[in-house]
Formats: C-alpha cells, sequence, structure tokens
C-alpha cells in the first residue's frame, strides 16, 4: 500500500482522466462538507445558549408564593401569604443539603413610571433587595466598583449596584458613577458598583441591566415592608439532585403557613436543573440529527463512488484486460481500484473537511464581532470529530473500492480485450 | 517451446454449446515463427488465446517450456504471461491515457521496476523501433503503423521467449504491414518464438510455417519451401469460396 510507484501509477491514471475523478470524489466532498457544516452550526446553537447560561448555578431552584388553592386547617381556599424572615432562619437551621438560600424583594415598582431619579435625568428600573449570596446562584461581576457584600446588610447600608443600561441613562458619558447617589422610590442610595450578568437566565422578569440591586435588609426597613420576603433562590451541595431539596423545603413552607400538603398552587417554585436537562436532550437531539443526515449524505457519496468506480470499470475493461494481458495479477488490479478509491475519497474528503472549517472559521469571526447578544457562537468542530470523519473516510474508500475491484478481477483478460472488436 | 497434445475447446454450454477446438496436436520449436491461418470464425483467435494463456482449454494438456499450463491460478498465469510472453493485437490495445513510453514500460512496472529504470528501458526499445522522437505522444497522436510499433516495442521490453500476435497486420495498409512483418521478423532471428495469426497469404508467407484450421482442427501444416505451391491451392479454395 506504500509503494511509491504505486501512488504515482494512481496519481497519473487519476490526474489523467480528470472529469471522470472529479466526478467521483464531488459526492464524498459534499457529504463531508456539509456534515461539517451542519454540525458546526448545531455546536453554535448550543454554545450561544450554554454561553449565556453555563455560569449560573444548574443546581438552583426559585421559591416565590401563590394563593392557596385548598382550604386547609380553617382557611379559605384563595388565600394570600408571604414567606417571613423566620422561614429563611427555620430553613436555613432544618433542610439538610442546603448550600445557598439567598431571599429576594421586589422593590416598589414602577408602575406609575420613573422611579428612579438623578437630577433632570430619570429613568423606569427594575429594583431588587438582595443578599450577597444571590451572585453565589446568578453570577455578576463588577464592571466598575464592587458587588453588595455582608456588610451592607449588617449596616443596613443605603447602597446599590447597577446594571450598565442603569448608568448609561442616569449619568453622562464619562461621568463615574461610583459615589455619586441616586434617588429610588424617594430614598437616596450610593451607587457602588456598575455591574455585568455572566448569565442571560432571567428569573422573575425585567432586563438585566435595568436592574438596580440594593442590600435586602435595606430594602425591608427603608420600605417599611415588615419581614415579608417575596421571593427566594437556593442551591443544593454539590452531588445532591436540587430536586430532592425543592421538594422538602416545600413540605416545610406549607407546615409552618397552614398550607395543604396536597395544594400544588400554593408554593411557586422553579427548578434550573430539569431545565438544563431539557436544553441538554435539546443539544444532543440537534447533534444526533446533524450525524443522522451528515451521515446520510456522506452515505449517499459513498455509494456514489461505488456507483462511479463502477461505471469506471466498465468503461475500463479493456485497460484492465490489456494490463493483466501483460502481467497485472488479480490482486494488482484489485489494489489499485481500491487504492484509487481511497485516494479520491480521502481527498475529496479532506477537501470538504478543510473547506468546511474553512467556512466555520470565517463565520465565526464575523459573529465574534457580533459581540455578546449573538445566540450563534463559535461554530466550531471538534478534533476528534474530523478524526473520526476522515477514518470513515478511509474505510468507506476501501468499501466503495472493493466491489468495484472484484468485479474487476472477475473479467477474464481475453473478454476484456476481445470486447473492444 | 510449444506442445499441444488433443486441445478441445468449447465455448458456451449445454444445447447452446459452440465445439471451437477439436483436438489440436501442435509443436513449435524454440525460434519458430510460425503464422495461423483459417477462415473467419474457424478459431484461430481462440488457438492464439490459449497459446497465449488468456483463455483455459477444456481437454488435451498444453505445455509451455516444459511447464503444464493447466487450471493454472490468475496469479500464476499473469506472472508467466509477464515473464515469458509478448502480445501485439489487432487493435494495438494500447492505453489510450498513457504516453508511448509509459505504455512500452507498463509491463515492467507489474515486475516491480523502479519507474526511472523502466522509462529508460523503454526509451531504449523506442529507439530500436525507430520511434524515439515520438516517445511523449499520446496513442491518438500517432499513427496505426506508429501504434503497432509501440505495442511490439511493449511486447518485447520483458524479454519473452515468445510473441504471440493476433493480426498484426490486421489494421494497416499493406506497406505497414510488411514493415511490421519485418519488424517481426527480426525480433524472431533475434531468436524469440513469433506465433501470429494472419488471413492474409502473403503475411503468412514472410513466416516459416504456416499452421491452417478448418473445422477445429489443424488439417495442414506447411513448411516454408512448400509455401509457392501451398498458395497456388489456396488461392483456388478462396475462388471456390
Ligand atoms: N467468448 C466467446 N463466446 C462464444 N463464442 C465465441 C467466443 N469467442 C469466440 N467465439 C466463437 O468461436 C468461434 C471461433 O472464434 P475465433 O477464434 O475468434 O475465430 P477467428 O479468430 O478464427 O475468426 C467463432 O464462431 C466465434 O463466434
Ligand atoms: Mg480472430
Amino acid at each position: 500500500m506504500f509503494d511509491l510507484d504505486l501512488w504515482k501509477e494512481i496519481i497519473d491514471a487519476l490526474k489523467k482522466n480528470r472529469m471522470r475523478s472529479f466526478m467521483t470524489a464531488f459526492g464524498v466532498f459534499w457529504g463531508i462538507f456539509m456534515l461539517i457544516i451542519m454540525s458546526g452550526a448545531g455546536r453554535a446553537l448550543e454554545n450561544g445558549i450554554m454561553d449565556g447560561i453555563k455560569a449560573f448555578a444548574s443546581n438552583s431552584a426559585f421559591f416565590w408564593t401563590e394563593r392557596t388553592s385548598k382550604p386547609y386547617e380553617g382557611f379559605q381556599r384563595g388565600r394570600r401569604w408571604n414567606y417571613k424572615n423566620a422561614d429563611i432562619q427555620y430553613i436555613r437551621a432544618n433542610l439538610n443539603d442546603l448550600e445557598y438560600l439567598s431571599p429576594r424583594l421586589f422593590g416598589p415598582n414602577s408602575y406609575g413610571g420613573d422611579n428612579t431619579i438623578r437630577g433632570i435625568k430619570t429613568g423606569a428600573f427594575n429594583i431588587y433587595g438582595d443578599y450577597p449570596d444571590y451572585f453565589k446562584i446568578d453570577p455578576w461581576t463588577p464592571v466598575k466598583g464592587r458587588l453588595l457584600n455582608e456588610i451592607d446588610i449588617l449596616q443596613n447600608r443605603k447602597v446599590c449596584t447597577i446594571g450598565e443600561r442603569v448608568a448609561e441613562v442616569m449619568f453622562d458619558e464619562g461621568e463615574d458613577p461610583i459615589g455619586e447617589y441616586l434617588k429610588i422610590n424617594g430614598v437616596y442610595f450610593q451607587v457602588v458598583g456598575v455591574i455585568h450578568p455572566e448569565t442571560r437566565i432571567n428569573i422573575g422578569g425585567g432586563e438585566k441591566n435595568e436592574a438596580i440591586l440594593i442590600p435586602f435588609s435595606t430594602m425591608q426597613r427603608t420600605y417599611n415592608m415588615g419581614d415579608v420576603v417575596h421571593f427566594f433562590s437556593v442551591t443544593s451541595v454539590p452531588g445532591v439532585p436540587v430536586s430532592k431539596i425543592e421538594e422538602r423545603l416545600k413540605e416545610l413552607l406549607k407546615g409552618r403557613h397552614h398550607i395543604a400538603p396536597d395544594d400544588l398552587q400554593a408554593v411557586g417554585s422553579f427548578n434550573i436543573e430539569v431545565e438544563w436537562k431539557k436544553f441538554n436532550s435539546l443539544f444532543n437531539g440537534i447533534q444526533i440529527l446533524t450525524w443522522i443526515v451528515g451521515t446520510g449524505t456522506l452515505l449517499a457519496g459513498i455509494i456514489g463512488v461505488s456507483n462511479i468506480m463502477m461505471v469506471i470499470i466498465r468503461e475500463r475493461t479493456q485497460e484492465i484486460g490489456i494490463q493483466r494481458a501483460i502481467g497485472a495479477t488479480p490482486g494488482k488490479v484489485m489494489l489499485h481500484i481500491v487504492a484509487e478509491s481511497v485516494f479520491l475519497t480521502v481527498l475529496a474528503g479532506y477537501i470538504g473537511l478543510a473547506l468546511g472549517v474553512g467556512l466555520l472559521e470565517a463565520l465565526n469571526m464575523a459573529l465574534e464581532a457580533g459581540g455578546d447578544e449573538v445566540f450563534f457562537r463559535r461554530p466550531e468542530i471538534s478534533f476528534r470529530m474530523a478524526i473520526s470523519a476522515l477514518t470513515v473516510l478511509i474505510f468507506s474508500g476501501v468499501f466503495a473500492g472493493m466491489i468495484p475491484a472484484r468485479r474487476a478481477v472477475r473479467i477474464k483478460p481475453i473478454d476484456a480485450i476481445r470486447e473492444e472488436k | 517451446m510449444i506442445r499441444l497434445n488433443n486441445v478441445h475447446k468449447s465455448y458456451g454450454t449445454g444445447s447452446n454449446s459452440l465445439h471451437v477446438l477439436k483436438g489440436i496436436n501442435l509443436e513449435i520449436e524454440e525460434g519458430g515463427f510460425v503464422s495461423i491461418m483459417g477462415s473467419s470464425g474457424s478459431g484461430k483467435s481462440t488457438l492464439l488465446n490459449i497459446l497465449g494463456i488468456l483463455d483455459n482449454y477444456d481437454e488435451g494438456s498444453y505445455y509451455l517450456n516444459g511447464m503444464l499450463v493447466k487450471e493454472m491460478s490468475e496469479k500464476k498465469a499473469a506472472q508467466l504471461r509477464n515473464e515469458m510472453l509478448g502480445f501485439v493485437f489487432q487493435s494495438f490495445n494500447l492505453i489510450s491515457f498513457k504516453n508511448a513510453m509509459e505504455n512500452v514500460a507498463l509491463p515492467l512496472y507489474y515486475q516491480g521496476v523502479s519507474r526511472k529504470k523502466r522509462n529508460k528501458i523503454a526509451h531504449e526499445y523506442l529507439d530500436k523501433l525507430g520511434l524515439l522522437s515520438w516517445a511523449e505522444h499520446m496513442p491518438n497522436e500517432l499513427s496505426g503503423g506508429q501504434k503497432q510499433r509501440v505495442a511490439i516495442a511493449r511486447s518485447l521490453i520483458t524479454q519473452p521467449k515468445i510473441i504471440v500476435a493476433d493480426e498484426p497486420t490486421g489494421a494497416l495498409d499493406t506497406s505497414t504491414s510488411y514493415e511490421v512483418m519485418e519488424i517481426l521478423k527480426e525480433i524472431n532471428e533475434d531468436g524469440i518464438t513469433v506465433v501470429i495469426v494472419t488471413h492474409e497469404h502473403d503475411i503468412a508467407a514472410m513466416t516459416r510455417q504456416i499452421i491452417r484450421l478448418k473445422d477445429g482442427i489443424i488439417s495442414e501444416i506447411i513448411k516454408n519451401g512448400d509455401l509457392k505451391q501451398w498458395k497456388h491451392q489456396y488461392s483456388k479454395e478462396l475462388e471456390i469460396a
């Protein structure tokens, strides 16, 4: 197989029959090209979405309250209720496998228009009261200044961190927001950070870059919210599925608030793990589909090669007959045809691979320029996939050559020579 | 060199079977220059193909250089053809996408001779046949006579013991035919056995022995000395037919 002369002979034959070689190779080229492009596109979709969510704690769940749907312990159905600070403490003390728990309050919001004022600048933003633990679940990074911390909570500091859009609206270009004050729902807060969300998962609505985050304790006190908690996020310790603590948590809460154990509505919750699984199976589905369609195309290409080789053998009957008359052994004839097929398939496949990867590369460059917001990122294929595609190609080349080669050696030299007359 | 004993050959099977050779007994000595004649369809090519190990036979025996050629594997047959035999065909049978030199060199490729070396030898043979300046030309750029000379060079390059030629002049005009026969004669004078099939008696007359096939058997073997008389008889037969 590694006889240099053999390859020269083959390349010679292919070069001198350019059109034929090209036609043979094209199917395989197209097959692998499509496989690469589709797989790359699938991957890009996955990357685009995963980039937006991967920093988010995948073992997290979120809780809010809804009206009760069942009467219980003397209470009517349809009762409104709230979580309390004491619930939080109780959960922290009594729930196993809990890693983080971060309560949240939704500030008096902007139904009535702008809620944030600075001089002549005004804006309507989403105000949240949060604990620093929140950043462990849904990470943000400070672009300027810092994030909220424990001391802000302990001292009920009137400080805030603001999303980039807030900074844009409330401050002039080039102005440093840090240390400046914003009047939020009538109360002044000092800006300590401009923050950027690491994920695009949005729980509880509202554009993330239009958020203003203030210490939870400050919000409760400043706006006279008592000991009410609107919402909280939890994560389970690594190794424990969050679904497990989600159920126990609901039982605890129902027990403390006179809610029927079988009331499925009162404790609202959302579990990222479940969503995560859905995403994963979606992406797996896309990749599998890509492979099915891609290998289908490739298979068609290979069958095409085999077919064309078959036609070529018929066309070459005389040539093969002559070769055999002057001393080509059947093994040699077979080797030639298989080697030709392998050479064509691999060459065509390689070109398809290179062109496909090149196109993805170019696409990637164009997308990079698009920044953070695109949902289609890094359309790449893995090295492993490229290698396995090439391996498949070599085998398919052998396969595609084998059938016509066997037919070729069945031709008796004399039949081949006579046929021409 | 060549010995056939009671060789039979049929084409097809059952009721469709066509019994072409019905017991050929033939001996050709080393250095012989033999032509096989006979009417069309009399089995000349069939016989020659058996001699050239291009086809097999049903019955009898064929000894080539003392070796029994029967039920041979294709691999062995190919090797034997490559070592012992050179082929010349009526329609030249050059490979269309290879130039003259590459065509001539091809049998050496199957012997594993390096490209450089076989091309050099091919040049020598082309030179012998007066075609050196045509070495790089493709077959379709050559005249019939030139093509046949390329084919002869190709048949000689492995230094075979026997050249078998099926109507080597069949596609050539008279003067070119004589040139080709002259070349074959020279080859024969170098000690190579030459067996040709022809239906032209002037071509046959240039060989030293004529074998006439008729009804599947050898009806006559004529040595050179008897040719004149034979020619007379043959033309008479043609008139009748
Ligand atoms: N492969 C074949 N199958 C069937 N019949 C054949 C085959 N080859 C030759 N024949 C028949 O055998 C007879 C002898 O053919 P051939 O040896 O080519 O004759 P020649 O060369 O003397 O004209 C002819 O009738 C021909 O039709
Ligand atoms: Mg014939």
